[in-house]
């Protein structure tokens, strides 16, 4: 099993989890997230003050996947996502030891 | 004999310019971080608190009495507590009329205006405060500050039409831009430097947490602000009507010369700067709703929102940390209004072939309600500053003034919070 965790643009979540639902997946967790990569921030003036923003918001995604899907959910995601422009963000994917579905207790693969 | 209709167009005012210090709330509490907007909220209504009280007791009196201190402001006893403004005997009570407006009213009405102009510093200390010390520099500074120049101004004081500056020519300040504009604009420079930067300041990002706020608060003060301009006509007649119109031009016209001046600088026309506008047309305007054509009152404005715009940028270049500009939007353009009539009024103004009498009276009764506001701003803000002392420690500042001060937050940062323990 694996965790794939995707940072993207916020105005690109509809288009990332239609393509997801459309690619079979059943569930994901989203949280509103900050930072910065190579896009730095931006600025911002008030009253004349400029103001240096490095940390702009960002949507995290992260969806528990079945091995074998690993290539084919990374390719959607990145896809959905991808506008061309500097902010885009990353796409990543880790290993997974287990998975509990809360609710029946069943584990591994029957959790996803 | 009550004119009814005077009547009740001065309530409405009054209503009108109570609504101001809300809206001031709105429009300062937008400008500071999240973590103290509750604080900066609560010191206008602090000081309509503690204002609406001290007024009736002898704030009224010390402006208005009769029996003049040297011209500098009113014996408080003399009308201590509202003594006759009514009276209450056998047939029940007896209410006081003045030139057809029964003076309980009049005592409504101006109270606001003490509430709003001591509300106004506020702004300039943002973030570092006590409350306590705010309360009680509420109280002391509208009594040896306000009521004073409220009464050498309306009162029949020292900068009235009965004082001496009056031989040259008879000083204008039609609704407040010596006794509330300048006077509030140069109390806060006096402060700010006796009470001192906020931590972080020119280092640390303090941007607006919530414009929309602002706007909203801009436009309440611009509301109000009709019962501030046409109500001082004191009258429901063309000229409560020529100060609303005016009002309203200088207002708008104030925007624009804010918006021009930042887009050239900054290259942004922002929603703060259109909210900064609205104010800095406001208080240009105060002194000279009733003595401006409408044409003049554009150019008054232009130039006030051109001014303030430019005027925000120097606690930068000076580093004095007015936190929200009551200097650069109240101090300079409340002098802006208050000496433009010398130029700008129909009668004796420089532009109509008035001379310059009027500009020269208009000049002296700045620099005059300055001097006075600024000498006793000090001695109170040192007082404090010695005695119980103006500043939170540097931890209640860092982690939010909100929290440890009012035991508040105005926001749930964490959705863990909503389902946090409650003890009844």
């Amino acid at each position: 099993m694996k965790l794939v965790t995707a940072i993207i643009q916020p105005h690109r979540l509809d288009a990332v989890k239609s393509a997801l639902e459309a690619a079979g997946i059943r569930g994901m967790t989203v949280s509103e997230a900050s930072g910065y990569g190579r896009q730095k921030g931006h600025t911002e003036v008030y009253r004349g003050a400029e103001y240096t923003i490095d940390l702009v918001p960002k949507i995290r995604l992260e969806v528990l996947i079945d091995d074998v899907d690993t290539e084919r959910v990374t390719g959607v995601i990145s896809q959905a996502a991808h506008t061309g422009k500097i902010g885009d963000g990353k796409v990543w994917v880790v290993p997974v030891d287990s998975v509990t579905r809360v609710r029946t207790g069943e584990e591994g693969a029957a959790a996803l | 004999m009550v004119d009814t209709g005077l009547t009740a167009w001065m309530l409405i005012s009054a209503s009108l310019v109570l609504l101001m210090t809300p809206g001031l709330a709105f429009f300062y509490g937008g400008m500071v971080r999240g973590k103290s907007v509750l604080n900066m909220l609560m010191m206008s209504f602090g000081a309509m608190a503690v204002i609406g009280i001290v007024y009736v007791l002898f704030g009224w009196s010390m402006s208005y009495a009769d029996q003049s201190i040297g011209g500098i402001f009113g014996n408080p006893f003399e009308q201590w507590a509202l003594k006759g403004v009514f009276t209450h005997g056998a047939d029940g009570f007896e209410f006081t009329v003045s030139d057809g407006l029964p003076v309980i009213v009049d005592v409504g009405f101006q109270a606001t205006f003490a509430m709003i102009t001591t509300a106004l510093i506020s702004g300039a200390i943002a973030d570092r405060v006590k409350y306590g010390s705010w309360l009680v520099f509420s109280g002391l500074w509208v009594t040896l500050s306000y009521f004073p120049l409220a009464h050498m101004v309306w009162g029949g004081g020292l900068l009235s039409d009965d004082g001496p500056f009056a031989s040259i020519a008879s000083p204008v300040d039609f609704a407040g831009g010596t006794a509330v504009h300048i006077n509030a604009g140069i109390a806060a420079l006096v402060l700010v430097l006796v009470i001192g930067k906020r931590k972080g300041f020119g280092s640390e990002a303090m941007r607006p947490h919530n414009l929309p706020f602002v706007m909203l608060g801009a436009a309440l003060l611009w509301f109000g602000w009709f019962g501030f301009n046409a109500g001082s006509a004191y009258a429901a007649d063309g000229m409560a009507g020529l100060a609303w119109v005016n009002t309203t031009t200088a207002t708008a016209a104030a925007i624009i010369g804010w918006l021009i001046t930042e887009k050239i600088r900054d290259g942004h026309a922002t929603s703060l700067g259109a909210a900064s506008g609205v104010v800095a047309g406001l208080v240009a305007i105060t002194p000279a709703a009733g003595s401006l054509s409408p044409f003049g009152a554009i150019i008054l404005g232009l130039v006030a929102g051109a001014l303030s715009a430019l005027a925000v940028g120097l606690k930068y270049r000076f580093g004095y940390d007015d936190s929200l500009d009551v200097v650069g939007v109240h101090l300079v353009s409340g002098l802006w209004g208050t000496v433009a009539i010398g130029f700008l009024a129909l009668d004796g103004g420089l532009f109509y072939g008035g001379g310059v009498s009027l500009l020269a009276v208009q000049v002296i009764i700045a620099v005059v309600a300055m001097a006075y506001s600024a000498i006793v701003t000090l001695v109170l803000a040192l007082i404090i500053k010695s005695t119980i002392g103006w500043r939170v420690t540097e931890q209640v500042e860092v982690a939010g003034i909100d929290l440890a001060v009012h035991g508040e937050s105005a926001y749930e940062t964490l959705s863990a919070r909503s389902y946090s323990e409650v003890k009844p």
